[in-house]
């Protein structure tokens, strides 16, 4: 059986430094009805609903059975969450609408970095005996990623400045954003990365609704279509990988159909510089492709979310007219570790 | 209305017991003993550090292979503020290290004077912790090492005397938490022996402890109602074991509550009464001790119990 799926409304807060005001459910909330406003649903409406975000973030066991309380989660409600970015919520709501079990979805995420030393907490998801054991952050890790491309000729210090520079440029259009214009490219991090290199630590959220079929076409005017979606993973041994590609991202890539038909917009989740280096030639983008015109996670990377929001925004092209067809990756883990890649698509316009 | 929220240290200490596997044990072992194990994978290559299954076929490997403790940097990245608990405290580079006789790159720090010392394809070797145990740590960290000349080990079987098969990995992560501004509220008026729960504007039911949201609406809540301080035993509990560092004999009644004019039942200990003779419907309120911030337990008021139809629905 095969259904049409879209992504018919997306929302996200504004990405800040901290949040510690709000809980998490209260920083939620008000992403969760912009986007059921903007489809008229009531949460009592949504078929199925699926949540991505991680416990280290904040520190607290369970956190997201109090964030439920923010979708109205009495019972009865088909739920399910991930420990992961919400874009892999998605994945697991797309599946669930194919079954045909649902017609309409609702996906969110959220992370607040600002508890704790997140370069730290991450290290906590690395291999526990060899690894882990020695706190390597994620800058480090990245940074040994970004050495190695260097290394190769694939770019150069100049080069990721560029890309910095880029991004945050094109972030100036994109209010949620939390670093937007020009940002001073700074000191080493951890060498060859500096600050300008790294994104900003942050809170934030974000939520999508998903439609199949003729319930997208009454939700939204020009849904984002779902062509395909797929996620791959490498080696959880860095020393093995080849840290100048990302077979992984490729092989989602084909599998979601993106090769088969040139996109004209990718949104890239690529925290660091250097990744979008190695995302691009992944991908095989040519310069024609607007590469994260909102700035991407360079411009706002709340931890959980910021998967989520890639396919949000490139969703939101196509709602708004501005492209046809659109790339959304996702990633987890060190160094692109796990990678997801949806395609999308608008229906052809009419001319007036 | 405006209150400063509320935060204090959050700190998470867990020192996480592991097993090891035939293979990682062979390895771990291996480093007390400043022997470098890899394992061969399906196709050959010599993996180091070594897995338990083959990363591209995904079969069980288990032929151990040595190799040198001497190798070649693959890409590194100069680390120029070290952090809590990594391998150095003064500036180092992280390296990822192809030892010689391995396929495939382990990752750890190497000592050297600053970024200017290090590259891509330096020769490097290991230097050994004094105190070594059975853990990724019994390597020191990397340190120069000025000869080309790739070193062949010995072939050891990877099989010792007293075999490492567990490690225990300390972890400690410092939060900063914040409650955010409902339960903020809460946290301050219990300190001022109050009780407050917030009405959730649209099915108007009080909740309490206040998260925030309506559970069921997810609505926000924010009008502030004052309950209790009486309130209703729904259900109950008896606990028979003593929970470590907890100051109260057993048995003791753990019990729900449901506190005049809140529509949420919330829990608490009950005291000043025999444990066997607590019951649903017991009339109770909250106890605070001298200077607490929150009631201790919940004590009979000695009215006349709840008939079940009040509290049936908070149950
Ligand atoms: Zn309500």
């Amino acid at each position: 059986m095969t259904r049409d799926i879209a992504v018919v409304a997306f929302a996200q807060t504004d990405h800040r430094r901290t949040s510690e005001e709000l809980s998490e459910v209260e920083m939620l909330m008000p992403v969760l009805h912009e986007v059921l406003d903007r489809t008229g649903l009531k949460t009592s409406d949504i078929g199925f609903t699926c949540s991505g975000s991680s416990d280290y973030l904040a520190g607290r066991a369970f956190s997201f059975t109090l964030a439920l309380d923010g979708v109205g989660a009495w019972p009865p409600i088909s739920e399910s969450h991930v420990e992961m970015d919400g874009a892999w919520a998605l994945y697991e709501a797309w599946t669930k609408l194919l079954t045909g079990d649902a017609d309409t979805a609702l996906v969110y995420s959220y992370g607040k970095s600002s508890p704790g030393p997140v370069r730290d907490v991450l290290t906590r998801q690395l291999d526990p005996y060899y690894v882990a054991p020695l706190w390597p952050d994620s800058v480090a890790l990245a940074a040994l990623q970004a050495q190695a491309l260097i290394d190769e000729g694939y770019t150069d210090e100049p080069a990721l400045a560029a890309v910095a520079a880029r991004s945050r440029a094109d972030a100036q259009g994109n209010s949620h954003a939390q670093l937007r214009g020009s940002v001073p490219h700074g000191d080493y991090v951890v060498h060859p990365l500096r600050t300008g290199d790294c994104p900003p630590i942050g809170d934030g959220a974000a939520a999508v609704i998903l439609a199949a079929g003729d319930r997208a076409r009454e939700l939204c005017e020009r849904p984002a279509w779902i062509r395909g979606i797929d996620h791959r993973i490498e080696a959880h041994s860095l020393g093995v990988r080849e840290l100048t590609d990302s077979p992984s991202t490729r092989l989602a890539a084909e599998k979601a159909g993106a090769f088969e038909r040139p996109v004209d917009t990718a949104e890239l989740h690529a925290p660091f510089t250097s990744q979008e280096v190695v995302l691009r030639k992944a991908l095989r983008l040519g310069d024609d492709v607007r590469v994260n015109p909102s700035g991407g996670a360079l411009a706002a990377n709340p931890i959980m979310a910021a998967g989520l929001v890639r396919i949000g925004e490139a969703a939101a092209r196509i709602h708004r007219g501005e492209s046809d067809r659109a790339l959304a990756h996702a990633t987890s883990g060190p160094c692109l570790q796990q990678n997801l890649v949806a395609v999308l698509e608008g229906e052809p316009r009419h001319v007036q | 209305m405006t209150t400063e929220v509320l935060k204090a240290p959050l700190v998470v200490e867990f020192p996480f017991t592991r097993s090891l596997g035939p293979v990682q044990s062979a390895f771990l072992t291996g480093l007390r003993e400043q022997v470098v194990l890899g394992v061969r994978a399906t196709d050959g290559r010599v993996l180091v550090p070594p897995v338990e299954y083959d990363p591209v076929t995904a079969d069980e490997i288990r032929d151990l292979v040595q190799v040198a403790p001497t190798g070649t940097v693959t890409t590194w990245a100069w680390n120029p503020a070290p952090r809590r608990d990594q391998p150095l405290d003064t500036p180092f580079a992280w390296v990822l290290v192809r030892l010689d006789g391995a396929d495939t790159a382990l990752l750890h720090a190497l000592d050297a004077p600053g970024p200017d010392a290090v590259h891509t394809g330096m020769r490097v070797r290991v230097r050994w912790a004094a105190q070594r145990s059975g853990a990724i740590t019994d390597i020191a960290c990397f340190e120069p090492y000025d000869s080309d000349a790739e070193a062949r080990p010995a072939d050891h079987d990877g099989q010792f005397d007293d075999m490492v098969t567990g490690i225990v990995a300390p972890a400690r992560l410092d939060y900063t938490y914040s409650p955010g501004r409902a339960q903020t509220a809460y946290i301050n008026a219990l300190a001022g022996q109050r009780i407050v729960g917030e009405r959730c504007p649209s099915c108007r039911k009080v909740y309490v402890p206040p998260r925030g949201a309506c559970p069921t609406c997810g609505v926000g809540t924010a009008e502030q109602v004052e309950v209790g301080p009486g309130g209703t035993v729904t259900t109950y509990c008896i606990v028979n074991i003593k929970a470590r560092n907890l100051d109260i004999e057993v048995p003791y009644v753990y019990g729900h509550i449901a506190l005049d004019g809140a529509d949420l039942a919330l829990h608490g200990r009950i005291g000043g009464i025999p444990y066997d003779q607590v019951r649903m419907g017991l009339r109770v309120e909250p106890v605070w001790t001298e200077g607490g911030c929150y009631p201790d337990h919940y004590r009979p008021t000695g009215e006349p119990d709840a008939d079940y139809e009040t509290f049936k629905e908070l149950l």
